[in-house]
């Protein structure tokens, strides 16, 4: 029996996750060591727990999304919050309100916790500075999307046991990616070695300051990585032609196939959704035996329900 | 520090324990041990394997975390900040008499929050407290149905169990 633990007083102090740049490795798995606790309140019968009752969430969304958004909606339902959903579209920011003005106002109402995406970078910490209110980024431009890297490790960790000394390819569009850029700093911090994999000119410029090694190649890392994150490439935000074309890309690095015959036996096949089909992966990858892009949408619950819990205790120790 | 309980009497106290458990299930009801996380757990462990032994059949044992039941949780006096640890019921809890078991009974307010959390699992045919100490210091109207070593220390005093799957030594404590 394995019980003996040691005392070690941990204590989470961020009101607010902004990203996972910022955090320790014992945050991070302090994050997912939590998540683990939650994730049987989604199997039961009553799915609900109590540790957030009276308190009030909002979906401050700016941008499209359906999976994140229902994610913390659901998540938060769960730990018994009640929950605003604000989208762009039905509100007055169409009428040219700020961010600022428009959370305020929102925190006039009285609300606990803002969940935030938006397409400017460093939003979400705008937002921490000037409310009260603790402030979860669900994804700020290109910079950081943090719940998405802690449930892509929390995914792996679950599977394979641990990070430490895994290699991982993240392929695609990583210059223009938030994902890329939150898994980057949780899987390296957690020990993995991270490989970017993309065109010359969707790999960001800066990238030999950061803790990763880069390949223009697929074919190249394929047979060496125990798991594979293959982005979305986003049309929404390509300017310009960073490829020749759509089928030149996905030759070279979608994951086809084809190219699953060369790859470790166990491999991991991620993917953040939502999936191009055809385009970065194929279909018979996407719902492959090795792909775990269903298990990711799964752990993403838990680890939102984790991140809700963990700043409104933060925020709750403060007063 | 005053040792209140060794090695020797903690298992006397769970042998006795038992005993009243077995003379007190109606026959043909099934029953099953949960423990509140941490020590609780070892104690249902223990309990489960003495009423497997003595009802000849398999008793069940689960542990429960009430971390997310906690009513302190909200509250900026709330003591150490908790850590939220994994649920564990591989059984069905419908229609089984529960004996959840906890190392003291103190305030009340863990197993308050137990009770809560049990419900959300499903409906148990009864809920029966075992603890190892009860202590004086009831905030809440909850008394233990089989209550082993019974101490009313001081307030200030503070009532440790340790026990060897935990702890790695076995005896309970006053500081």
């Amino acid at each position: 029996m394995a019980l003996i633990r040691k005392n070690r007083q941990f204590k989470w102090h961020h009101k607010h996750l902004l990203g996972l740049r910022e955090l320790s490795a014992e945050e991070i798995t302090y994050i997912l060591d939590t998540a683990k606790g939650f994730e049987q309140i989604s199997t039961r019968s009553v799915k609900k727990a109590p540790p957030l009752r009276g308190k009030v969430v909002v979906n401050l969304f700016f941008e499209d999304s359906t999976r994140t958004r229902n994610s913390f909606t659901l998540a938060a339902n769960r730990l018994s919050a009640d929950v605003i959903e604000f989208t762009q579209k039905a509100s007055s920011v169409s009428k040219g309100e700020t961010l600022l003005d428009t959370a305020r106002n929102l925190e006039a109402m009285g609300i606990d916790i803002v969940v935030i995406r938006h397409s400017a970078g460093g939003a979400a910490k705008l937002l921490s500075r000037n409310i009260n209110a603790c402030v979860v980024n669900a994804g700020d431009g290109f910079c950081e999307h943090p719940t998405q890297g802690l449930l892509d490790v929390y995914t792996i960790r679950k599977i394979k046991g641990t990070l430490e000394g895994l290699k991982i390819a993240i392929v695609g569009d990583i210059a223009h990616s938030r994902v890329a850029s939150s898994d980057m700093w949780a899987m390296t911090k957690l020990g993995a070695e991270v490989i970017f994999v993309g065109p010359p000119t969707l790999i960001p410029a800066q990238v030999n300051k950061l803790p990763v090694s880069v390949s223009y190649s697929l074919d190249e890392v394929i047979e060496k990585v125990d798991v594979i994150n293959m982005l979305r490439i986003q049309f929404e935000r390509l300017g310009g032609n960073p490829f020749p074309s759509i089928r030149e890309y996905s030759h070279y690095f979608g994951l086809t196939v084809e190219r699953m015959k060369r790859t470790k036996p166990d491999i991991l096949v991620m993917h953040p959704g939502p999936i191009n089909r055809g385009l970065e992966m194929e279909s018979e990858v996407a719902d492959g035996q090795h792909s775990v892009i269903l298990e990711q949408v799964t752990n993403g619950l838990a680890v939102r329900m984790a991140v809700l819990f963990l700043v409104n205790q933060a925020a709750a120790q403060k007063v | 520090m005053k040792v209140i309980l060794n090695s020797r009497q903690i298992e006397e106290i769970l042998n006795g324990l038992t005993g009243r458990i077995v003379s007190e299930i109606p026959p043909g009801v099934d029953i099953a041990a949960i423990g509140i996380r941490s020590r609780g757990e070892v104690l249902a462990q223990r309990l489960s394997s003495r009423l497997s032994k003595k009802l000849n059949k398999d008793v069940p044992c689960g542990t429960l975390d009430i971390t997310l039941y906690r009513d302190d949780l909200n509250s900026p006096q709330g003591a150490a900040q908790p850590q939220v640890r994994t649920t564990e019921i591989g059984f069905d809890i419908d229609d089984k008499i529960i004996i959840l078991v906890d190392d003291v009974l103190y305030t009340g307010r863990s197993a308050r929050a137990a009770m809560d959390a049990l419900i959300d699992l499903g409906r148990p045919r009864a809920i029966r407290l075992a603890v190892l100490v009860d202590r004086a210091g009831r905030e809440f109207p909850i008394q233990a149905d089989y209550a082993g070593y019974k101490s009313d220390v001081a307030p200030s005093d503070l009532v440790q169990v340790f026990l060897t799957e935990s702890d790695g030594k076995e005896e309970v404590v006053i500081e």
